[in-house]
Protein backbone atom coordinates (compact mmCIF):
# COMPACT_ATOMS: atom_id res chain seq x y z
CA UNK A 1 0.00 0.00 0.00
CA UNK A 2 1.28 3.44 -0.91
CA UNK A 3 0.63 6.17 1.66
CA UNK A 4 1.60 9.71 0.73
CA UNK A 5 1.75 12.61 3.18
CA UNK A 6 1.29 15.90 1.35
CA UNK A 7 4.40 17.96 2.08
CA UNK A 8 3.81 21.62 1.30
CA UNK A 9 5.98 23.23 3.95
CA UNK A 10 3.13 23.81 6.40
CA UNK A 11 3.36 21.62 9.35
CA UNK A 12 4.45 18.73 11.32
CA UNK A 13 4.72 16.01 8.67
CA UNK A 14 7.37 14.38 10.82
CA UNK A 15 5.11 13.40 13.70
CA UNK A 16 2.47 12.10 11.28
CA UNK A 17 4.98 9.88 9.48
CA UNK A 18 6.34 8.63 12.80
CA UNK A 19 2.81 7.72 13.93
CA UNK A 20 2.26 5.79 10.70
CA UNK A 21 5.58 4.01 11.21
CA UNK A 22 4.43 2.89 14.66
CA UNK A 23 1.48 1.28 12.87
CA UNK A 24 3.82 -0.47 10.46
CA UNK A 25 3.02 1.75 7.46
CA UNK A 26 5.74 3.46 5.48
CA UNK A 27 4.70 6.86 4.21
CA UNK A 28 6.22 8.97 1.47
CA UNK A 29 6.43 12.74 1.84
CA UNK A 30 5.63 14.47 -1.42
CA UNK A 31 4.36 17.67 -2.97
CA UNK A 32 4.29 16.14 -6.45
CA UNK A 33 0.81 15.95 -8.00
CA UNK A 34 1.56 12.71 -9.92
CA UNK A 35 2.99 11.02 -6.83
CA UNK A 36 0.04 12.08 -4.68
CA UNK A 37 -2.52 11.04 -7.30
CA UNK A 38 -1.03 7.55 -7.52
CA UNK A 39 -1.23 6.92 -3.74
CA UNK A 40 -3.63 4.45 -2.16
CA UNK A 41 -4.11 6.76 0.82
CA UNK A 42 -3.33 10.45 1.15
CA UNK A 43 -2.74 12.33 4.36
CA UNK A 44 -3.07 16.12 4.33
CA UNK A 45 -1.59 17.56 7.53
CA UNK A 46 -1.14 21.18 8.43
CA UNK A 47 -0.05 23.48 11.22
CA UNK A 48 0.22 27.24 11.05
CA UNK A 49 -1.57 30.04 9.27
CA UNK A 50 -4.11 29.34 6.51
CA UNK A 51 -3.06 32.07 4.09
CA UNK A 52 0.60 31.07 3.51
CA UNK A 53 -0.52 27.43 3.54
CA UNK A 54 -3.00 28.05 0.68
CA UNK A 55 -0.30 29.98 -1.17
CA UNK A 56 2.06 27.02 -0.82
CA UNK A 57 -0.64 24.69 -2.20
CA UNK A 58 -1.31 26.97 -5.18
CA UNK A 59 2.41 27.23 -6.01
CA UNK A 60 2.49 23.44 -6.35
CA UNK A 61 -0.81 23.08 -8.22
CA UNK A 62 -2.21 21.22 -5.24
CA UNK A 63 -5.22 23.53 -4.89
CA UNK A 64 -6.52 22.00 -8.15
CA UNK A 65 -5.28 18.45 -7.57
CA UNK A 66 -6.46 17.79 -4.01
CA UNK A 67 -10.24 18.29 -4.57
CA UNK A 68 -10.03 15.91 -7.57
CA UNK A 69 -8.46 13.01 -5.67
CA UNK A 70 -10.50 9.79 -5.70
CA UNK A 71 -8.66 7.74 -3.04
CA UNK A 72 -9.29 8.13 0.71
CA UNK A 73 -7.74 11.37 1.99
CA UNK A 74 -7.40 12.35 5.64
CA UNK A 75 -7.08 16.06 6.44
CA UNK A 76 -5.59 16.83 9.86
CA UNK A 77 -6.02 20.09 11.83
CA UNK A 78 -5.24 22.95 9.42
CA UNK A 79 -5.58 20.33 6.65
CA UNK A 80 -9.23 19.91 7.61
CA UNK A 81 -9.81 23.67 7.65
CA UNK A 82 -8.19 24.08 4.23
CA UNK A 83 -10.60 21.47 2.83
CA UNK A 84 -13.46 23.89 3.62
CA UNK A 85 -14.69 26.67 1.33
CA UNK A 86 -13.32 29.61 3.25
CA UNK A 87 -11.57 30.48 6.50
CA UNK A 88 -11.77 33.70 8.46
CA UNK A 89 -8.06 33.26 9.21
CA UNK A 90 -6.58 35.89 6.92
CA UNK A 91 -9.96 35.93 5.06
CA UNK A 92 -8.67 33.09 2.89
CA UNK A 93 -10.57 31.16 0.19
CA UNK A 94 -9.82 27.44 0.55
CA UNK A 95 -10.29 24.18 -1.35
CA UNK A 96 -14.08 23.88 -1.14
CA UNK A 97 -14.42 20.12 -0.60
CA UNK A 98 -16.59 20.85 2.43
CA UNK A 99 -19.04 23.69 1.89
CA UNK A 100 -18.18 25.38 5.18
CA UNK A 101 -16.81 28.63 6.53
CA UNK A 102 -14.10 28.26 9.20
CA UNK A 103 -14.53 30.66 12.11
CA UNK A 104 -12.45 32.05 14.97
CA UNK A 105 -13.43 31.02 18.50
CA UNK A 106 -14.74 34.02 20.46
CA UNK A 107 -12.64 34.81 23.55
CA UNK A 108 -15.30 33.46 25.94
CA UNK A 109 -12.80 30.82 27.02
CA UNK A 110 -9.08 30.51 26.44
CA UNK A 111 -8.02 30.48 22.81
CA UNK A 112 -6.42 28.36 21.39
CA UNK A 113 -8.54 25.39 22.41
CA UNK A 114 -5.62 23.31 23.61
CA UNK A 115 -5.60 19.88 25.19
CA UNK A 116 -7.62 16.68 25.36
CA UNK A 117 -11.34 16.88 24.74
CA UNK A 118 -14.14 14.36 24.33
CA UNK A 119 -15.99 13.78 21.08
CA UNK A 120 -19.44 12.40 20.32
CA UNK A 121 -20.22 10.31 17.24
CA UNK A 122 -23.15 11.61 15.18
CA UNK A 123 -23.24 8.72 12.76
CA UNK A 124 -22.05 5.14 12.64
CA UNK A 125 -19.93 3.42 10.05
CA UNK A 126 -17.15 5.97 9.55
CA UNK A 127 -13.53 5.49 10.58
CA UNK A 128 -13.86 7.89 13.49
CA UNK A 129 -14.33 6.28 16.92
CA UNK A 130 -15.65 8.69 19.55
CA UNK A 131 -13.33 9.31 22.49
CA UNK A 132 -10.59 11.60 23.81
CA UNK A 133 -8.42 13.40 21.29
CA UNK A 134 -5.73 16.07 21.49
CA UNK A 135 -6.72 19.43 20.00
CA UNK A 136 -4.76 22.63 19.31
CA UNK A 137 -6.63 25.23 17.28
CA UNK A 138 -8.08 28.74 17.36
CA UNK A 139 -10.44 28.37 14.38
CA UNK A 140 -13.23 25.83 14.08
CA UNK A 141 -15.66 24.36 11.57
CA UNK A 142 -19.28 24.60 12.79
CA UNK A 143 -21.23 21.35 13.04
CA UNK A 144 -22.84 20.56 9.68
CA UNK A 145 -24.32 17.76 7.57
CA UNK A 146 -20.86 16.23 6.95
CA UNK A 147 -19.92 16.19 10.65
CA UNK A 148 -19.13 12.71 11.97
CA UNK A 149 -17.81 13.65 15.44
CA UNK A 150 -18.70 16.74 17.42
CA UNK A 151 -16.73 18.33 20.22
CA UNK A 152 -17.80 21.09 22.55
CA UNK A 153 -15.67 24.15 23.33
CA UNK A 154 -17.54 27.46 23.52
CA UNK A 155 -19.68 26.01 20.68
CA UNK A 156 -20.38 22.55 19.35
CA UNK A 157 -18.00 22.21 16.44
CA UNK A 158 -16.86 19.57 13.95
CA UNK A 159 -14.16 17.32 15.40
CA UNK A 160 -14.37 15.05 12.35
CA UNK A 161 -16.11 15.25 8.97
CA UNK A 162 -16.54 13.05 5.96
CA UNK A 163 -17.77 13.63 2.45
CA UNK A 164 -17.27 10.77 -0.04
CA UNK A 165 -13.53 9.90 -0.02
CA UNK A 166 -12.61 13.00 1.99
CA UNK A 167 -12.08 12.41 5.70
CA UNK A 168 -10.99 15.19 8.04
CA UNK A 169 -10.20 15.63 11.72
CA UNK A 170 -9.65 18.83 13.68
CA UNK A 171 -7.59 17.06 16.37
CA UNK A 172 -4.18 15.44 16.03
CA UNK A 173 -4.62 11.65 15.81
CA UNK A 174 -0.83 11.29 15.67
CA UNK A 175 -0.66 12.78 19.20
CA UNK A 176 -3.87 11.32 20.61
CA UNK A 177 -2.56 8.18 22.27
CA UNK A 178 -4.20 4.85 21.52
CA UNK A 179 -7.48 6.49 20.37
CA UNK A 180 -5.58 8.33 17.64
CA UNK A 181 -3.70 5.19 16.65
CA UNK A 182 -6.97 3.29 16.27
CA UNK A 183 -8.37 6.01 14.02
CA UNK A 184 -5.25 6.06 11.83
CA UNK A 185 -5.18 2.28 11.53
CA UNK A 186 -8.86 2.23 10.54
CA UNK A 187 -8.18 4.87 7.92
CA UNK A 188 -5.28 2.82 6.54
CA UNK A 189 -7.61 -0.20 6.25
CA UNK A 190 -10.17 1.61 4.09
CA UNK B 1 -15.31 18.75 28.04
CA UNK B 2 -11.73 19.97 27.88
CA UNK B 3 -9.66 17.92 30.33
CA UNK B 4 -7.24 19.26 32.89
CA UNK B 5 -3.79 17.97 32.00
CA UNK B 6 -1.30 16.02 34.13
CA UNK B 7 2.28 16.59 32.98
CA UNK B 8 5.32 14.72 34.33
CA UNK B 9 8.55 16.68 33.88
CA UNK B 10 11.85 14.93 33.11
CA UNK B 11 15.17 16.67 33.73
CA UNK B 12 17.66 15.77 31.03
CA UNK B 13 21.44 16.02 31.14
CA UNK B 14 23.55 14.77 28.24
CA UNK B 15 20.54 12.92 26.87
CA UNK B 16 19.80 11.06 30.13
CA UNK B 17 17.22 11.66 32.86
CA UNK B 18 18.69 12.95 36.10
CA UNK B 19 17.56 13.85 39.61
CA UNK B 20 16.77 10.24 40.28
CA UNK B 21 13.95 8.05 39.22
CA UNK B 22 12.65 5.15 41.26
CA UNK B 23 10.80 2.68 39.08
CA UNK B 24 10.79 -1.06 38.97
CA UNK B 25 10.42 -2.81 35.64
CA UNK B 26 12.48 -0.22 33.83
CA UNK B 27 15.51 -1.66 32.09
CA UNK B 28 17.25 1.67 32.30
CA UNK B 29 15.73 4.36 34.51
CA UNK B 30 18.08 6.92 33.02
CA UNK B 31 16.71 6.42 29.54
CA UNK B 32 14.27 9.28 28.84
CA UNK B 33 12.57 7.35 26.06
CA UNK B 34 11.75 4.43 28.29
CA UNK B 35 10.51 6.66 31.09
CA UNK B 36 8.46 8.73 28.64
CA UNK B 37 6.83 5.59 27.23
CA UNK B 38 6.02 4.43 30.74
CA UNK B 39 4.35 7.74 31.66
CA UNK B 40 2.43 7.85 28.37
CA UNK B 41 1.19 4.34 29.06
CA UNK B 42 0.04 5.31 32.55
CA UNK B 43 -2.08 8.17 31.25
CA UNK B 44 0.17 11.25 31.29
CA UNK B 45 -1.49 13.85 29.06
CA UNK B 46 1.74 15.50 27.96
CA UNK B 47 5.42 15.41 28.85
CA UNK B 48 7.97 18.14 29.45
CA UNK B 49 11.69 17.54 28.97
CA UNK B 50 13.92 20.13 30.58
CA UNK B 51 17.49 20.03 29.32
CA UNK B 52 20.04 21.10 31.91
CA UNK B 53 23.06 20.16 29.81
CA UNK B 54 25.86 22.57 30.47
CA UNK B 55 27.68 22.59 27.17
CA UNK B 56 26.64 23.39 23.63
CA UNK B 57 28.42 20.34 22.22
CA UNK B 58 26.07 18.10 24.13
CA UNK B 59 23.04 19.65 22.46
CA UNK B 60 23.35 17.10 19.66
CA UNK B 61 22.64 14.40 22.22
CA UNK B 62 19.44 16.24 23.12
CA UNK B 63 18.33 16.40 19.49
CA UNK B 64 18.90 12.65 19.12
CA UNK B 65 16.89 12.05 22.28
CA UNK B 66 14.02 14.21 20.99
CA UNK B 67 13.93 12.13 17.80
CA UNK B 68 13.78 8.91 19.76
CA UNK B 69 11.03 10.21 22.01
CA UNK B 70 9.03 11.41 19.00
CA UNK B 71 9.32 8.07 17.27
CA UNK B 72 8.07 6.15 20.32
CA UNK B 73 5.61 8.46 22.11
CA UNK B 74 2.05 9.13 20.93
CA UNK B 75 1.25 12.10 23.17
CA UNK B 76 2.44 15.72 22.86
CA UNK B 77 5.72 16.78 24.42
CA UNK B 78 7.56 20.01 25.13
CA UNK B 79 11.31 20.54 25.22
CA UNK B 80 12.90 23.38 27.18
CA UNK B 81 16.29 24.50 28.42
CA UNK B 82 19.08 26.31 26.66
CA UNK B 83 17.00 27.70 23.80
CA UNK B 84 18.28 31.15 22.94
CA UNK B 85 17.50 31.68 19.28
CA UNK B 86 15.09 30.81 16.50
CA UNK B 87 17.51 28.27 14.97
CA UNK B 88 17.44 26.16 18.18
CA UNK B 89 13.65 26.02 17.92
CA UNK B 90 13.69 24.84 14.31
CA UNK B 91 15.99 21.91 15.12
CA UNK B 92 13.89 20.79 18.09
CA UNK B 93 10.56 21.00 16.22
CA UNK B 94 12.01 19.24 13.20
CA UNK B 95 13.34 16.54 15.49
CA UNK B 96 9.76 15.90 16.57
CA UNK B 97 9.05 18.13 19.58
CA UNK B 98 5.52 19.59 19.59
CA UNK B 99 6.31 22.65 21.66
CA UNK B 100 9.36 24.40 23.02
CA UNK B 101 9.66 26.22 26.30
CA UNK B 102 11.73 29.37 26.73
CA UNK B 103 12.58 31.14 29.95
CA UNK B 104 15.69 33.36 30.29
CA UNK B 105 15.98 33.98 26.56
CA UNK B 106 12.44 35.41 26.53
CA UNK B 107 13.25 37.78 29.40
CA UNK B 108 16.51 38.89 27.80
CA UNK B 109 14.94 39.38 24.37
CA UNK B 110 11.11 39.32 24.48
CA UNK B 111 10.93 39.65 20.69
CA UNK B 112 12.09 36.02 20.48
CA UNK B 113 8.57 35.00 21.55
CA UNK B 114 7.09 36.78 18.51
CA UNK B 115 9.73 35.40 16.18
CA UNK B 116 8.94 31.83 17.18
CA UNK B 117 5.17 32.41 17.17
CA UNK B 118 5.29 34.03 13.72
CA UNK B 119 7.33 31.24 12.21
CA UNK B 120 5.88 28.17 13.93
CA UNK B 121 2.60 29.33 15.48
CA UNK B 122 1.61 30.40 19.00
CA UNK B 123 0.66 26.84 19.92
CA UNK B 124 4.29 25.72 20.11
CA UNK B 125 5.60 28.56 22.32
CA UNK B 126 5.51 27.89 26.04
CA UNK B 127 6.90 30.75 28.11
CA UNK B 128 8.26 29.41 31.40
CA UNK B 129 8.39 31.83 34.31
CA UNK B 130 10.05 31.24 37.69
CA UNK B 131 8.94 33.67 40.36
CA UNK B 132 8.91 34.21 44.10
CA UNK B 133 6.91 36.44 46.37
CA UNK B 134 8.61 39.50 47.80
CA UNK B 135 6.45 41.49 50.21
CA UNK B 136 3.26 42.04 48.21
CA UNK B 137 4.71 41.37 44.76
CA UNK B 138 5.68 38.31 42.73
CA UNK B 139 9.08 38.87 41.11
CA UNK B 140 10.52 36.96 38.12
CA UNK B 141 13.89 35.27 38.61
CA UNK B 142 16.33 33.67 36.17
CA UNK B 143 19.19 31.18 36.46
CA UNK B 144 17.50 28.95 38.99
CA UNK B 145 16.70 31.84 41.27
CA UNK B 146 20.07 33.54 41.31
CA UNK B 147 19.15 36.46 39.10
CA UNK B 148 16.49 38.96 40.17
CA UNK B 149 14.98 40.56 37.05
CA UNK B 150 12.84 43.26 38.62
CA UNK B 151 9.97 42.07 36.39
CA UNK B 152 6.61 41.63 38.04
CA UNK B 153 5.13 38.18 37.37
CA UNK B 154 1.65 39.06 36.15
CA UNK B 155 2.82 41.96 34.00
CA UNK B 156 5.44 39.72 32.37
CA UNK B 157 2.92 36.92 31.76
CA UNK B 158 0.53 39.40 30.10
CA UNK B 159 3.38 40.75 27.98
CA UNK B 160 4.38 37.21 26.95
CA UNK B 161 0.79 36.53 25.86
CA UNK B 162 0.69 39.78 23.90
CA UNK B 163 3.94 38.82 22.12
CA UNK B 164 2.51 35.46 21.06
CA UNK B 165 3.04 32.90 23.82
CA UNK B 166 0.65 29.95 23.52
CA UNK B 167 0.95 28.85 27.14
CA UNK B 168 2.49 30.00 30.42
CA UNK B 169 4.39 27.53 32.60
CA UNK B 170 4.54 29.19 36.01
CA UNK B 171 6.83 27.79 38.69
CA UNK B 172 6.57 29.21 42.17
CA UNK B 173 10.07 29.07 43.65
CA UNK B 174 8.53 29.50 47.10
CA UNK B 175 6.61 26.25 46.64
CA UNK B 176 8.97 24.20 44.47
CA UNK B 177 10.33 21.22 46.39
CA UNK B 178 8.19 21.82 49.49
CA UNK B 179 5.48 19.25 48.60
CA UNK B 180 3.06 21.49 50.49
CA UNK B 181 0.85 22.43 47.56
CA UNK B 182 0.87 24.75 44.58
CA UNK B 183 0.86 28.56 44.73
CA UNK B 184 -2.93 28.71 44.55
CA UNK B 185 -3.43 32.47 45.01
CA UNK B 186 -0.83 33.43 42.44
CA UNK B 187 -2.17 30.85 39.99
CA UNK B 188 -5.71 32.04 40.45
CA UNK B 189 -4.56 35.59 39.70
CA UNK B 190 -2.53 34.35 36.73
CA UNK B 191 -5.44 32.46 35.15
CA UNK B 192 -7.55 35.62 35.40
CA UNK B 193 -4.77 37.77 33.94
CA UNK B 194 -4.08 35.84 30.73
CA UNK B 195 -6.41 34.16 28.24
CA UNK B 196 -4.00 31.36 27.31
CA UNK B 197 -3.55 28.05 29.17
CA UNK B 198 -1.56 28.13 32.40
CA UNK B 199 0.53 25.17 33.57
CA UNK B 200 1.08 25.13 37.33
CA UNK B 201 4.43 23.96 38.66
CA UNK B 202 6.04 23.73 42.08
CA UNK B 203 4.71 22.28 45.31
CA UNK B 204 2.86 19.10 44.32
CA UNK B 205 2.93 16.64 47.20
CA UNK B 206 -0.46 14.95 47.39
CA UNK B 207 -3.42 14.19 45.15
CA UNK B 208 -5.42 16.84 47.01
CA UNK B 209 -2.90 19.45 45.88
CA UNK B 210 -3.81 18.68 42.27
CA UNK B 211 -7.52 19.00 43.00
CA UNK B 212 -6.86 22.38 44.64
CA UNK B 213 -4.74 23.71 41.78
CA UNK B 214 -7.47 22.87 39.26
CA UNK B 215 -10.48 24.08 41.27
CA UNK B 216 -9.15 27.01 43.32
CA UNK B 217 -6.16 27.87 41.14
CA UNK B 218 -8.10 27.34 37.88
CA UNK B 219 -4.92 25.99 36.28
CA UNK B 220 -5.30 24.23 32.93
CA UNK B 221 -2.51 21.76 33.61
CA UNK B 222 -0.32 20.70 36.50
CA UNK B 223 3.31 19.71 36.21
CA UNK B 224 5.31 17.65 38.69
CA UNK B 225 8.54 15.69 38.74
CA UNK B 226 9.76 13.94 41.85
CA UNK B 227 6.39 12.74 43.19
CA UNK B 228 5.93 10.85 39.94
CA UNK B 229 9.53 9.68 39.62
CA UNK B 230 9.55 8.36 43.21
CA UNK B 231 6.04 6.92 42.89
CA UNK B 232 4.63 8.96 45.76
CA UNK B 233 1.67 9.70 43.50
CA UNK B 234 0.74 7.35 40.65
CA UNK B 235 -0.90 8.90 37.60
CA UNK B 236 -3.77 6.38 37.23
CA UNK B 237 -4.79 6.78 40.91
CA UNK B 238 -4.39 10.55 40.67
CA UNK B 239 -6.71 10.68 37.67
CA UNK B 240 -9.31 8.49 39.40
CA UNK B 241 -9.12 10.74 42.44
CA UNK B 242 -9.60 13.89 40.37
CA UNK B 243 -12.52 12.37 38.51
CA UNK B 244 -14.22 11.54 41.80
CA UNK B 245 -13.79 15.21 42.66
CA UNK B 246 -15.65 16.18 39.47
CA UNK B 247 -12.58 17.53 37.72
CA UNK B 248 -12.60 16.85 33.97
CA UNK B 249 -9.85 14.33 33.34
CA UNK B 250 -9.00 12.07 30.42
CA UNK B 251 -9.19 8.43 31.44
Amino acid sequence: MKVVIIDYGAGNTRSVSMALERLGAEAILSSDVAEISSADKVIFPGVGHARPAMQALRQRGLDIAIPQLKQPLLGICLGMQLLCAHTDEGDTPCLGVFDQRVRLFPPDLKVPHMGWNTTIALRAGDVFPSGWYYFVHSYYVPANADTALTCHYIHDFSAAMRRNNFYAVQFHPEKSGTAGELLLSQFLKL
Amino acid sequence: MLAKRIIPCLDIKDGRTVKGVNFENLLDAGDPVELAALYAGKGADELVFLDITATLEKRKTLYAMVEQVASRINIPFTVGGGISELADVGILLNSGADKISINSAAVRRPQLISEIADKYGNQCVVVAIDARREKDKWIVYLNGGRLHTGLELFAWAAEAERLGAGEILFTSMDHDGTKEGFAIDALSHMTQTVNIPVIASGGAGTMAHFADVFTQGAADAALAASIFHFREVAIPELKQYLMHHNIPIRL
